[in-house]
């Protein structure tokens, strides 16, 4: 998308601050596992919305369709059989990016503008400065993002950045039928999550609880779960998701000491050069040279 | 035209072409490299023609320079094995870096620090290789951690060989009479007694 709106938090590659002086509110969307149907309305509004069309792919013998995200599938039902509690449960969650408050993609792209978080939450990629290194795959605790096989852009889902930006609902929470995808502020959400989770407990899910990740400093995407205590049964969504070390440490401190280190050498060789002076072949070698040669023409 | 006929071959052709060729390509690898290295550098990418295009040509750069610097080694390798006489020399360094090369060990071809150069290149090069093929997207797939390990040693391992390169290019700079013998392969005699003294009477019979 391009840019819809100033009010920006953080932006890729970029080591001043970006225009931040308006304060908008926190937004996130809720999606209520429990009360999900696998109708896959999302999908479909998603790439309604979008403009997206997908290849159609094949059956796999199960409901998952298409199997997994790509550059043109920006959210997709992942659909688990599980035994809990003596009872067949089927699990169904609709993935896609989580809009960290710490997003690990924004953290590890060397493009500037590439990737935006703005001042709502949502992270957004911005395709026309993406150079297609992939940097933010290797960055996402998540594994949202694709690359284009088409254009060797990344993308993934922009929560609908066009539509918040003009005060409407995100497409897939517009499209579902039950309610159990929901938007608003991240604080009515959460309210709206406690209700939820307060009735699943008395409905004898004790461990139900809600999935807002504070590895990741929290998500603009967060979840009900009914099983909150086991978040890898819905298709292995990671209990504790954080930045990997590997990506903090390489794009962390270490990188403006490693450039100030390469400065030091560039400027270690002038000085040592104008304090000790060129290291010369000695006057007195030449011309001891010279004398051999003298000696040998005789 | 040759100045003197005296002179002495350090070099042949083919070596100093594929330095060159090591060269030129290390050179593109880190101009193109630092721009994603940190942001600070990234309009180095529109040295090559938009950091798209950056993205895309440094990879193939570096199995130019992968290939020619595997030539490299193998032709100088025999050249850089380390001996007694190398690590009196090493001891001693600091004097050398001083501007007092008088008491220095005698050195043949190469001294104990163009050894201790040639072999963290060598190890460098070699981490730089391996890492890179495990992010280069454009055709491999590796598992995550091994892209995420990837990257981190592709970076480390190409900030200090940036700072390796830049040390054997001011060497060469402060040494006068040196870069000659990369450019048209000699040195005088001079030269070589002074620097590199068992070389010289191993050339000249001395």
């Amino acid at each position: 998308m391009a840019l819809q709106s100033l009010d920006i938090k953080q932006r890729s590659a970029t080591t001043t601050p970006s225009t931040q002086v308006r304060q908008t509110v926190e937004i996130a969307k809720l999606i209520d596992v429990s009360a999900c149907i696998g109708c896959k309305a999302c999908q479909v509004a998603c790439s309604e919305w979008n403009d997206i069309r997908d290849e159609v792919g094949n059956c796999h013998g199960v409901y998952d369709n298409p199997m997994d995200l790509s550059a043109k599938s920006w959210t997709v039902m992942r659909y688990t059989e599980v035994e809990q509690n003596n009872k067949l449960e089927w699990l169904i969650r609709k993935d896609g990016c989580m809009h960290c408050s710490d997003p690990g993609c924004l953290k590890a792209c060397p493009a500037p503008g590439a990737i935006i978080q703005y001042s709502n939450g949502i992270v957004d990629f911005h395709q026309e400065n993406c150079i297609g290194c992939g940097y933010c795959v290797t960055g996402c605790p998540f594994n949202v993002p694709r690359i284009s096989k088409e254009d060797s852009k990344a993308y993934k889902c922009s929560l609908c950045s066009d539509r918040v930006a003009v005060n409407q609902a995100p497409a897939c929470a517009k499209a579902c039928p039950t309610g159990a995808i929901q938007f608003g502020s991240k604080e009515d959400m959460k309210d709206y999550a406690a209700k939820r989770v307060e009735d699943l407990k008395e409905r004898g899910y004790d461990q139900a609880g809600l999935y807002d990740p504070q590895g990741v400093g929290g998500t603009h995407v967060m979840y009900v779960l009914h099983h909150a205590d086991k978040p890898n049964l819905y298709a292995g969504l990671p209990e504790n998701p954080s930045i990997s070390p590997l990506v903090s440490l390489w794009k962390g401190f270490a990188k403006p000491l490693a450039t100030l280190a390469l400065a030091g050498v560039a400027l270690g060789s002038l000085f040592h050069y104008v304090t000790k002076g060129p290291n010369e072949v000695s006057k007195e070698i030449e011309d001891e040279i010279e004398r051999e040669d003298k000696e040998e023409a005789k | 035209m040759i100045r003197d006929p005296k002179d002495l071959k350090r070099y042949e052709p083919q070596e100093r072409a594929n330095h060159w060729v090591v060269g030129i390509s290390f050179i593109l690898l880190a101009l193109s490299g630092l721009a994603f290295f940190h942001p600070a550098f990234f309009p180095l990418t529109q040295l090559f023609g938009g950091p798209t295009w950056a993205r895309i040509i440094h990879p193939y750069l570096g199995v130019l320079m992968a290939v020619s610097f595997l030539a490299i080694f193998i032709r100088f390798k025999h050249l850089n094995k380390m001996t007694p006489a190398d690590k009196e020399w090493l001891a001693k360094a600091k004097n050398m870096v001083d501007g007092n090369d008088h008491d220095m060990p005698e050195q043949g071809k190469y001294n104990g620090g163009q050894k201790v150069m040639f072999w963290a290149l060598a190890v460098c090069m070699l981490l730089m290789t391996v890492s890179g093929l495990a992010i280069w997207r454009a055709w491999f797939g590796f598992d995550i951690t091994v892209v995420r390990l990837g990257a981190v040693v592709h970076a480390a391992a190409g900030a200090v060989m940036i700072a390796l390169i830049m040390v054997h290019v001011y060497a060469a700079i402060w040494v006068k009479g040196t870069i000659r013998a990369m450019w048209y392969g000699t040195v005088t005699r001079a030269w070589a007694k002074q620097h590199h003294r068992g070389w010289y009477r191993q050339v000249t019979g001395k």
